[in-house]
């Protein structure tokens, strides 16, 4: 990598720091044990299909209607998250008001509500006799069981990982930074998109990632809130359950297959990009 | 400590408290209105998306009172859950913290080639569907499954029994500890450590005493994430479990049980637990921010 | 390496303690459909104290609900299910075909093609009926909106489709092209589809979508007690499908664990006349004609038709509209 360029450092795995072999063997054995090894099933299964067999799975109008929503809707979903996100995590973290320490607390539910409760919960709120819904319906704005409902739960389930990411990040971030900053004329909007964004971008880019992979695979709140009209409402995980019901164990791991590969291209360019940007937002 | 007069001048460095600094210093704070919109702002959309489902999980498990609520929690079947639920969690979350702080190190104290392939195959269980995370269990440990004959011939119980739903738990909650940790471990570099071992520390009296103290709050929201996510998941477990009522059955399979029966209020005051979760997030930190707080406002300098 | 042992000696050392309580009592497992739970929650004592009388033998038996196929799947995966218990015999099939663990001739086990009840799909409106909905012609009316559960997903939803497709064939002579314009206007009415039936009601019931449920007839009276005993009315179609709720015995199952007799005796007891009445007390229709007649204001007279005689069989049925790229995905599909 192009890293090892940067001076002051040594940054080779033989670096004086101990321990790299045995972390990594660990964190590897452990990888595959639990991840890779199982996962390849996946692959191993939806090859019986063969590349025409795959193809025909994916390419049928109602699995790339799915496709499209389900990882449309987590970019959304994600995008929300990744605004509203760090807003929440500089509140908790640089603010002192009422209630924060609730708030802070509440960060943590959607994790911790199975999705299916999240997903009844958000239905009530949103449909159309819902606390939340009543006030929509006379506006003309439909949410629950539309593609909407869909960004909802996503970004329902999706914003804890931007603020826990971020957050600890801004709670370690240096303050002598800012201040310096200020103390060489900067004023408070160059501060912060020139020395707080940049500190924090890399962590907000790893919240963004898991957020939106999180976002793709999620069924259980959706399905709730969803609709599944196919073509219009029906997300891919709903798909592979279709098939799983009839039976076709293949034509499932082929759009789980599909969706797997997308998902782990998109969180390597995101990776890479996030590591390019630590690099270049010149952390010390 | 205890007398907050300290003559901060003989203190080296000077030991100044931060809060009442930023509210004085305007330089490096925003004005006051900015300040209140921000909040406005985050909390607004933190009621409509968390708030109000949480309030209205509370609502609907009280509906009938606190009697019905808590004959529902200590109802047999619904406390086997909570017992199946505590244990896959016992089981889960140790062995990925393990993992999660061993990946952080050596991702964030070493540089080698592949490494954002590494942090994006650790990322994996996230992007993968619970309902395939479940699947991949039952292709190589089912009936059919790669493993499933010798498994089945051997006697041992893996898929639709306790160990099936450990190994899906642990699968689901894989990433959250090492993905708290990197990108904090990242924004702290080598520094420190670099330092202590030049002064003689061995390596694990380096993490014990340097690393660890840095990434204490980062391992807790990992600690505390994992183990509410552990106990939450929904769609992987229930395509392994076989829910066997009052055996295989955790909370959030219960929670489908009782709603499928109408027993709505019944299955929110499964879920209010899980719900609380959140709430014991809130006690543990506190308690750490009680208990350690001179640490924490050290551990900023560091 | 030394990790995998470590699992192994987790995983088996779970698997003893799941064996040790096996030991001590004999147990079943019946692994049965979702809307059933209530009928086995008055069955299974009754069975118990009956053998328990009988034999002196103490037993256990365990219940697993969830969607029928995705039961069946679990069954075929692997779950040490005794018992199978369906509401269509398509399920059945796929545990003889697909997991070789029953005999292909399982129906003629037990008498009625080893269907010892019988449900049927009917309609739920909203009290005092506002939209005037009496036949399966108004569901495909513009304005009228039908919550139905998937039929991919359920066979609540399965049993509804073909109710429609058989009325819409037989009102118009027995053309299958105005069959399919009828069920493809129909669903142009589903504003949600929900993955199971209860899903679907809660959908119905609760959040106030649409003007008319699709049901099974047992899950009626339910949902007049548990959501709104003066919210809803019924209306019975004039024509409307027999939905048989067959039962089977896992043989490899059953004869690995030795529970085979018991597994027998515990299917037998769903037709005596005990068993019958306890359906019938649970609104799903007994076909002992006795205690069917004995229950007679619970069960209303109907015109039913029968799946394998309309559609030629449930497994041509099924691969005709419910298959990838069968008839249903092409309604939504638009071709």
């Amino acid at each position: 990598m192009s890293t090892a360029s940067k001076p002051g450092r040594r940054k080779s795995p033989r670096s004086a720091i101990p321990g790299f072999g045995i972390n990594l063997g660990f964190t590897l054995t452990y990888l595959s044990l639990i991840v890779l090894i199982p996962l390849a099933g996946v692959f191993i299964k939806s090859a019986g299909l063969g590349w025409d067999g795959i193809w025909h799975v994916v390419s049928s109008p109602r699995v790339l209607a799915a496709l499209q929503l389900s990882f449309g809707a987590a970019l959304i979903a994600a995008l929300i998250n990744a605004v509203f996100g760090p807003l929440v995590a500089w509140v908790f973290v640089r603010y002192q008001f009422p209630g924060k320490r609730f708030f802070d607390a509440v960060i943590d539910l959607p994790f911790a509500l199975p999705t299916a409760v999240a997903g009844i919960a958000l239905t009530s709120l949103y449909s159309p006799n819902g606390w939340i819904g009543q006030f929509l319906e006379p506006l003309g704005i439909k949410v629950a069981f539309t593609p909407i409902g869909v960004i909802i739960a996503m970004t329902f389930i999706g914003l804890p990982f931007v603020v826990r990411t971020v957050q600890p990040v801004l709670e370690e971030a240096e303050k002598e930074l800012e201040e310096a900053a200020a103390t060489l004329g900067a004023n408070r909007w160059q501060t912060i998109s020139q020395v707080i964004l940049p500190t924090v971008f890399p962590a907000l880019l790893t919240g963004f990632a898991l957020a939106f992979a999180r976002a793709v695979g999620e069924y259980g709140s959706i399905i709730f809130i969803a609709g599944n009209l196919p073509m219009v409402s029906e997300i891919a995980p709903l798909l592979i359950i279709i098939k799983l019901e009839e039976f076709d164990y293949a034509g499932a791991t082929a759009i789980a297959a599909t969706m797997l590969t997308i998902s782990f291209v998109l969180l390597l360019l995101i990776n890479s990009l996030q590591a390019w940007s630590r690099n270049r937002g010149g952390r010390k | 400590m205890s007398n907050p007069a300290t003559d901060y001048s003989l203190q080296d460095p000077p030991k100044i408290p931060f809060e009442p600094l930023i509210e004085r210093n305007s330089s490096i704070s925003e004005p006051t209105w900015v300040r209140w919109s921000l909040i406005f702002v985050a909390i607004l959309f933190l009621a409509l998306f968390l708030l109000l489902p949480l309030i209205s999980v509370f609502t609907e498990a009280l509906r009938n009172g606190l009697g019905p609520y808590f004959a529902a929690i200590v109802e047999p079947d619904a406390l086997s859950s909570i017992k199946l639920t505590l244990i896959a969690a016992a089981i889960a979350v140790p062995l990925n913290l393990a993992l999660g702080v061993s990946a952080a190190w050596c991702i964030t104290k070493f540089e080698f080639r592949g490494k954002s392939l590494l942090i994006s195959l650790i990322d994996l269980p996230f992007s993968v569907s619970p309902v395939v995370a479940g699947l991949i269990y039952v292709l190589i440990f089912g009936r059919q499954g790669y493993l499933g004959p010798w498994v089945m011939d051997h006697d041992i119980k893996i898929l639709f029994a306790v160990p099936g739903i450990v190994l899906a738990t642990i699968f689901v909650t894989f990433p959250f500890i090492a993905r708290e940790l990197i990108p904090l471990m990242q924004e702290q570099g080598t520094d420190s450590e670099q330092a202590a071992l030049s002064l003689g520390a061995n390596g694990w009296q380096t993490f014990w005493h340097v690393t660890l103290p840095n990434i204490k709050w980062g391992l807790l929201y990992g600690v505390l994430l994992c183990n509410a996510r552990a106990m939450g998941e929904f769609g992987a477990v229930s395509v392994v479990s076989g829910h066997i009522r009052g055996e295989t059955n955790t909370m959030p399979l219960q929670i489908e049980i009782l709603y499928n029966e109408y027993s709505f209020s019944a299955a929110f005051a499964v879920a209010s637990l899980l719900a609380g979760l959140a709430l014991v997030t809130l006690g543990v930190k506190s308690f750490l921010e009680w208990r350690y707080g001179d640490e924490l406002a050290a551990g900023r300098k560091h | 390496m030394k990790k995998n042992k470590v699992l192994l000696t987790l995983a088996v050392a779970f698997g003893l303690v799941a064996g040790a309580a096996q030991a001590a009592t004999p147990e079943l497992l019946n692994a049965s459909y979702d809307v059933a739970r209530n009928f086995y929650k008055d069955f299974n004592p009754v069975f118990i104290a009956d053998w328990k009388q009988k034999t002196g033998q103490d037993i256990r038996i365990n219940q697993s609900h969830g969607g029928s196929t995705k039961q069946a799947r679990a069954v075929i995966d692997g779950l040490e299910a005794d018992i199978y218990s369906s509401n269509n015999p398509l399920d059945v099939n796929a545990i003889s075909e697909k997991g070789r663990l029953l005999s292909a001739d399982w129906a003629k086990k037990f008498p009625n093609n080893s269907s010892p009840s019988w449900s049927t799909i009917l309609f739920v409106v909203r009290k005092g009926n506002p939209k005037g909905i009496k036949d399966w012609g108004d569901l495909a009316r513009s304005g009228v909106s039908v919550v139905v559960p998937n039929p991919k997903t359920s066979g609540n939803g399965r049993y509804s489709y073909l109710a429609a497709w058989e009325w819409a064939k037989r009102k118009n002579g027995g053309d299958e092209k105005a069959a399919r314009t009828f069920v493809t206007s129909l669903f142009k009415n589903v504003p949600v589809l929900d993955t199971g039936g209860r899903g679907a009601t809660t959908t119905f019931a609760q959040r106030d979508i649409g003007d008319v449920l699709l049901t099974f007839e047992n899950e009626v009276r339910l949902i007049k007690d548990e959501l709104g005993p003066d919210k809803f009315d019924v209306v019975i179609p004039s024509l409307t499908v027999r939905a048989d709720n067959p039962i089977a015995i896992v043989d490899k199952v059953a004869s690995k664990k030795g529970t085979t007799k018991i597994a027998q005796a515990y299917i037998n007891f769903h037709y005596s006349d005990k068993g019958q009445e306890i359906f019938a007390n649970n609104d799903i229709r007994p076909i002992n004609p006795a205690i069917l007649k004995k229950y007679a204001s619970r069960f209303p007279e109907l015109n039913v038709f029968d799946v394998d005689q309309a559609f030629g069989s449930w497994n041509k049925a099924q691969s005709t509209h419910f298959a990838d790229g069968g008839t249903f995905d092409q309604i939504f599909q638009g071709k």
